[in-house]
């Protein structure tokens, strides 16, 4: 069990590491796929599969994806010649064991660190279809309500692109028009 | 011990032949303690490993020849009988291509892209119950996994698209996985219904829940419900999409793209894409038959004899030429018209027929004479008026117009 618990952390953290240290663009997209899949096996080995698979579902299906989507449509993908932000890496890396206690501080002396792991847990689908829709429905529609808003947001910014016609029946310019290239008169007949 | 061994693995077949229960344990008795898992493991993997690619070596002869039947034509006749080594004979030529991997290419992603798209596919066939005893893994959230294993094979035409460095490969990428995401939704949505009637995500209970017959004839298929009529069509859509096939080969098709994310592979590289791909979509139609054609259910009472396994495989193959007859016939989408389709007309399609599944759930109870026709009249209205109505509506409310044909003489 610790086996398998310390090679899924390692191939965890090693791609963590490497999403965020490697110069070239798409190496670190695919390395936080990794990553998503290193957590995906974590929920796995506690019992859960259901967010285990849902994690890769999501994340891995789609989240992954919008990341490769954006690099593949701002074609930012060239590898950068300097790190995009200054600093010595020790600074950073003492900053980042400094989190680091202060989360494990937090975590040990918290009320779950303490409660004994007494009963076998049942993570049934079932179990957590029935706790979504009774205690936890108000967190569920305002999660709706949020998917909501992005994908209206989403549409709203696409469509900005085409404006309204204006009163001549001529459109304005836009990218989405095929007209012939001006000439020297600028002929804009519809 | 070798003897042994045989016997038991003969004996292993023939339980398995036959659909009777726990075929392993008798062999695995046999082995040592200690890798008796790992035996177990292989001995549910091999059997997919064989029938899989020799369906899909079948397959391509298959389609070969009917769409040249389709199409006025005869199809490859030249090698063995038939043409029935003409897999073989592609196999051979796959094999000894020379492998071009162009110079500015990202070796590692473009050697891994084929690798990360075969890997998720085969995966997704350890949930499929092919016959009364034989699932490879009894997963309860096997819904989940298949479809987690599905979104993961996008990635994959991504790093094939990316790492060619060609705008072909680039644009097709782009086209390919936009169209993956936006059918994705429509092909969740539409077996929803069923895992919402089953109250199971696991597909061997979704197929125990398929039995019995209706009169004694119809059997008790999820297809043969309004709901479950809608969304086989959608899934099946849906599936074809997914897969990359005809009519939305837009991100692959030689006169559109020049094999998009394909262009820069030859020889055994484009061999397993081609493989991946078939194989995706042996384990899309595998999903079908499992949740709305009964799985490995026989038709009828009294060929309940032949084993699951064989009307799996004869329902399965019967998908595939379905898929075959729409490529031969239906013409390519555009890839706006491709989006529009998805996201306008079998969303709002799937979404409608999860409140059918819900109507037709909460009238089992209806008990008055005349109960099943009024349920079947009302679930099959609400299907049905607004496929016409959206049909209509983004159309433009055009009228087919009569077709005349023209036979080659």
């Amino acid at each position: 069990m610790t086996v398998i618990f310390a090679i899924i952390s390692v191939v965890t953290l090693a791609s963590a590491v490497a999403a965020v240290s490697l110069r070239n663009l798409v190496y670190c997209a695919l390395c936080l796929t990794v990553t998503f899949a290193g957590l995906a096996a974590f929920y796995l080995q506690l019992g859960v599969p259901f967010a285990g698979w849902a994690q890769i579902l999501v994340y891995v299906g789609a989240v992954a994806v919008l990341v490769v989507f954006a690099i593949l449509l701002t074609r930012s993908g060239d590898p950068v010649a300097q790190p995009i932000l200054p600093g010595s890496r020790s600074t950073g890396l003492a900053v980042a064991v400094v989190i680091f206690g202060l989360l494990l501080a937090g975590i040990h002396t918290s009320r779950m660190a303490r409660r004994l792991p007494s009963r076998k847990p049942e993570p049934s689908v079932r179990s957590i279809g029935t706790q979504l829709m009774t205690r936890y429905v108000l967190p569920l529609e305002a999660i709706a309500m949020l998917l909501t808003a992005a994908t209206i947001g989403a549409a709203l910014i696409a469509m900005r692109e085409t404006g309204p016609k204006r009163s001549d029946g001529r459109e304005p310019a836009s990218s989405k028009t095929d007209h012939a290239p001006d000439h020297a008169g600028g002929e804009h007949t519809k | 011990m070798i003897g042994d061994l045989l016997q038991g693995l003969a004996v292993m077949i023939w339980k398995v032949a036959t659909d009777q229960p726990d075929p392993k344990t008798d062999f695995l008795a046999v082995i040592p303690a200690g890798i008796q898992p790992v035996v177990s493991a292989v001995l549910s993997v091999i059997p997919i490993l064989i029938v899989f690619p020799s369906l899909f070596a079948l397959t391509t002869l298959l389609e070969r020849k009917g769409l040249g039947r389709i199409q006025n034509r005869l199809g490859p006749n030249r090698v063995g009988p038939f043409g029935l080594l003409q897999p073989a004979a592609d196999g051979l030529k796959m094999l000894t291509k020379e492998d071009i991997v162009p110079r500015d290419a990202d070796k590692l992603l473009h050697f891994l892209a084929p690798v990360v798209l075969l890997v998720p596919t085969l995966l997704a066939y350890a949930v499929l119950p092919f016959g009364r005893n034989l699932v490879p893994v009894e997963i309860d959230a096997g819904m989940v996994f298949f479809f987690a294993v599905g979104a993961s094979t996008e990635l994959s035409i991504f790093m094939a698209g990316w790492s060619s460095r060609n705008k072909y490969s680039l644009l097709g990428a782009m086209r390919a996985i936009s169209q993956m995401i936006s059918y994705e939704i429509p092909l969740i949505i539409s077996t929803v219904p069923v895992i919402m009637l089953t109250g199971s995500l696991s597909l061997v209970e979704i197929v125990n829940r398929q039995e019995g017959f209706l009169f004694g004839v119809l059997p008790r298929w999820h297809v043969f419900t309004p709901w479950g009529f809608a969304g086989f069509i959608i899934f099946l859509i849906a599936s074809l999409a997914e897969s990359n096939r005809s009519p939305f080969d837009i991100p692959e098709a030689e006169s559109e793209i020049i094999a998009g994310h394909l262009t820069e592979y030859s020889g055994f590289k484009y061999a397993l894409f081609f493989l991946a791909e078939y194989l995706g979509m042996f384990a899309m139609s595998g999903l079908a038959v499992t949740l709305f054609l009964g799985g490995w259910r026989a038709p009828l009472p009294f060929l309940g004899e032949v084993p699951g396994y064989m009307w799996f495989l004869g329902k399965l193959m019967g998908l595939v030429c379905v898929f075959i007859w729409i490529r031969g016939t239906v013409p390519r989408l555009r890839v706006d018209q491709l989006l529009n389709f998805a996201w306008k007309f079998l969303l709002p399609l799937s979404l409608i027929n999860l409140v059918t599944a819900a109507v037709w759930h909460f009238s089992v109870g209806w008990s008055f004479p005349g109960a099943l026709p009024v349920r079947w009249l009302i679930c099959a209205a609400m299907v049905a008026a607004p496929y016409a109505g959206l049909g209509r509506a983004l159309t433009g409310g055009g009228k087919p117009t009569r077709r005349t044909y023209r036979f080659a003489e």
